[in-house]
């Protein structure tokens, strides 16, 4: 009989701060997918059937600790009427904006997922991985966070300036993201999703001040968690979460996910007893990386993060790049096995 | 100078706490009708630019930065508008993002850019071809290339080829996320230089055009 955990037991034992056999891995693949398939992105995400098989078949290659079926951010803006701009090898993109003037919101309602086709496929995906994992495997479900949504609802600076100029409107837009992130979390987790990964990057430190996140993404947060029936993750996208740590653990999140902008250790150090961390390998260097690259990355992570559980590595955005060759994701995977043991 | 240094500082605090107004009345105040280059250099710049040092180290959030160059491309335009001959005399710049949908990288490159004096010409997300004949059009001397993501930072490789293959001699600058997290991906795509924000795209400017700051 093997001693080796099921990843399953894996990552709750890391959740639990202790130290299971070996560091856990989350490869974030997603358009990867459609490589590993031979097909188009376009494609690839319009088969939820498709979707799951990658996803198992890479699980079983790169032998990591979860499943993803996470499409693609723009799907959400899908379900609101926006068109998703497809690439040959990057994730898609929303179209054009739905929100074109801040009135516009005043009279927004959040659609129902249920009539979604987009998200209905990423229901399905789920439900397929769930039929093929059972309890032995994780499966990590996204939302965009109602604060990070409007990025795509209505453009960045325009966000921007609705944060800093209009606190009426803008809460009346957070009203109505927060009912459709809680219902399309709730869904997935329905679906067989183990664990949902909010995305925010609006909040991370990168983007907005600690300061005014208090007053605007922390509250948010902290009402969408409570209501989404599963443990959360937050996830910054690639931005720094250090000034901000004790306020996402406030918010209900098990884990955060670091940027590799950020010290490993310093991020550890802050979530000690209280979150645990995710990250913070560097995606977009990683497509340049060697096999040796990866290994010395590998092992500098697990020297800074390891020590008594509560880590859990992977990239630092959420997303593996489609550029990055195989045998680098094959490399970190076997790095983390032979050094993310304990003892 | 050390009066400018510390109105410099005074101002840099107003365009932190977001207050236009005080931020606009302090260079009005100073303003005497021809030393709008002047106070923009002395004043306005060096603030920018800590702000931008600043958001380099992660000390300060890039909406700082983006509402810092709207209020400072709003006062610029008071005392030096943008029909102004005295901007005829800079280098001829453009910005665009090759097809990248995400625009807050280029509007605060060009927010700080007007905010300097030059006039710029905002190519947005035209793609590489059309992008090569208006640079022609425009006798552009620098162009910046902001992306976000990945596949739009190769898309520069695209540009240069198109540059070298019909003999463009413009200068590329890009910045963007996928060049912070790879310094050296700017190289890979052939550009001239990177910047890790607006105020860095600025000095890039200087260097690469030999205007004297």
């Amino acid at each position: 009989m093997s001693d080796e955990m099921t990843s399953m037991e894996r990552v709750l034992a890391a959740l639990s701060f202790k130290e299971p056999d070996r560091v856990p891995l989350f490869h974030m693949l997603t358009i990867y997918g459609a490589k590993e398939s031979h097909v188009s992105i376009k494609e690839y995400f319009s088969k939820p059937e498709l979707v799951a098989n990658a996803q198992l078949s890479m699980q079983q290659k790169y032998k990591h600790d979860c499943l993803y079926p996470f499409y693609y951010a723009a799907l959400e803006l899908e379900a609101w009427g926006s068109e998703s701009i497809y690439f040959d090898n990057a994730p898609p993109n929303s179209g054009r904006p739905i929100i074109d003037d801040f009135g516009d919101v005043l009279s927004l309602e959040a659609p129902d997922v249920l009539e979604s086709s987009g998200m209905g496929m990423v229901l399905e995906t789920t439900r397929i991985l769930k039929e093929h994992a059972g309890e032995d495997i994780p499966i990590v479900g996204v939302v965009m966070s109602p604060f990070s949504l409007p990025v795509m609802q209505m453009g960045f600076g325009e966000y921007l300036d609705l944060i800093y100029g209009e606190p009426d409107i803008f809460s009346e837009l957070m009203k109505v993201n927060k009912k459709f992130s809680v219902q399309w979390a709730n869904l997935q987790v329905q679906a067989g999703a183990t664990v949902i990964c909010y995305f925010d990057p609006v909040s991370s430190s990168t983007i907005i001040p600690p300061e005014l996140y208090r007053k605007t993404g922390f509250k948010v947060a902290q009402k969408t968690i409570s209501e989404i029936k599963a443990p959360v993750a937050t996830h910054m996208a690639s931005g720094r979460c250090l000034p901000i740590i004790d306020d996402i653990a406030e918010t209900g999140s098990a884990v955060v996910c670091t940027s590799v902008l950020e010290d490993l250790a310093e991020v550890k150090s802050a979530c000690a007893g209280k979150m645990s961390v995710l990250g913070n390998l560097n995606g977009i260097e990683m497509i340049r990386w060697t096999q040796q690259d990866a290994e010395s990355k590998v092992k500098d992570a697990i020297e800074k993060a390891a020590k008594g559980g509560g880590y859990i590595m992977s990239d630092n955005h959420g997303e593996i790049p489609y550029q990055v060759s195989e045998d680098v994701l094959l490399s970190i995977s076997n790095s983390v096995r032979k050094f993310g043991k304990y003892l | 100078m050390v009066l400018y240094t510390t109105l410099s500082s005074q101002f840099k605090q107003y365009l932190l706490s977001l207050n236009k107004v005080a931020a606009k009345r302090l260079i009005q105040d100073e303003f005497t009708g021809d030393n709008a280059f002047q106070l923009i250099q002395q004043i306005m710049m060096p603030a920018l630019e800590n702000i931008g040092k600043e958001w380099e180290v992660g000390s300060i959030a890039l909406s700082q930065e983006y509402m810092a160059s709207n209020i400072c491309e709003e006062i610029v335009n008071s005392i030096l508008p943008p029909e102004s001959p005295k901007r005829r005399d800079m280098p001829v710049l453009g910005v665009a993002t090759l097809g990248d949908q995400h625009m807050l990288g280029k509007q605060i490159v060009a927010s700080c850019l007007k905010a300097s004096g030059f006039s710029i010409f905002d190519y947005g997300a035209i793609p590489v071809d059309e992008l090569a004949t208006n640079v022609v059009k425009d006798a552009i001397e620098v162009l910046l290339v902001s992306t976000l993501m990945l596949n739009f930072a190769y898309e520069v490789k695209s540009l240069r080829n198109c540059f070298n293959e019909t003999g463009i001699s413009t200068n590329i600058i890009v910045g963007g996320a996928p060049f912070l997290f790879d310094d050296e991906l700017w190289k890979q795509v052939g550009a001239d230089a990177m910047a890790l924000d607006a105020t860095e795209a600025l000095s890039k400017v200087y260097e690469l055009t030999g205007v004297v700051e």
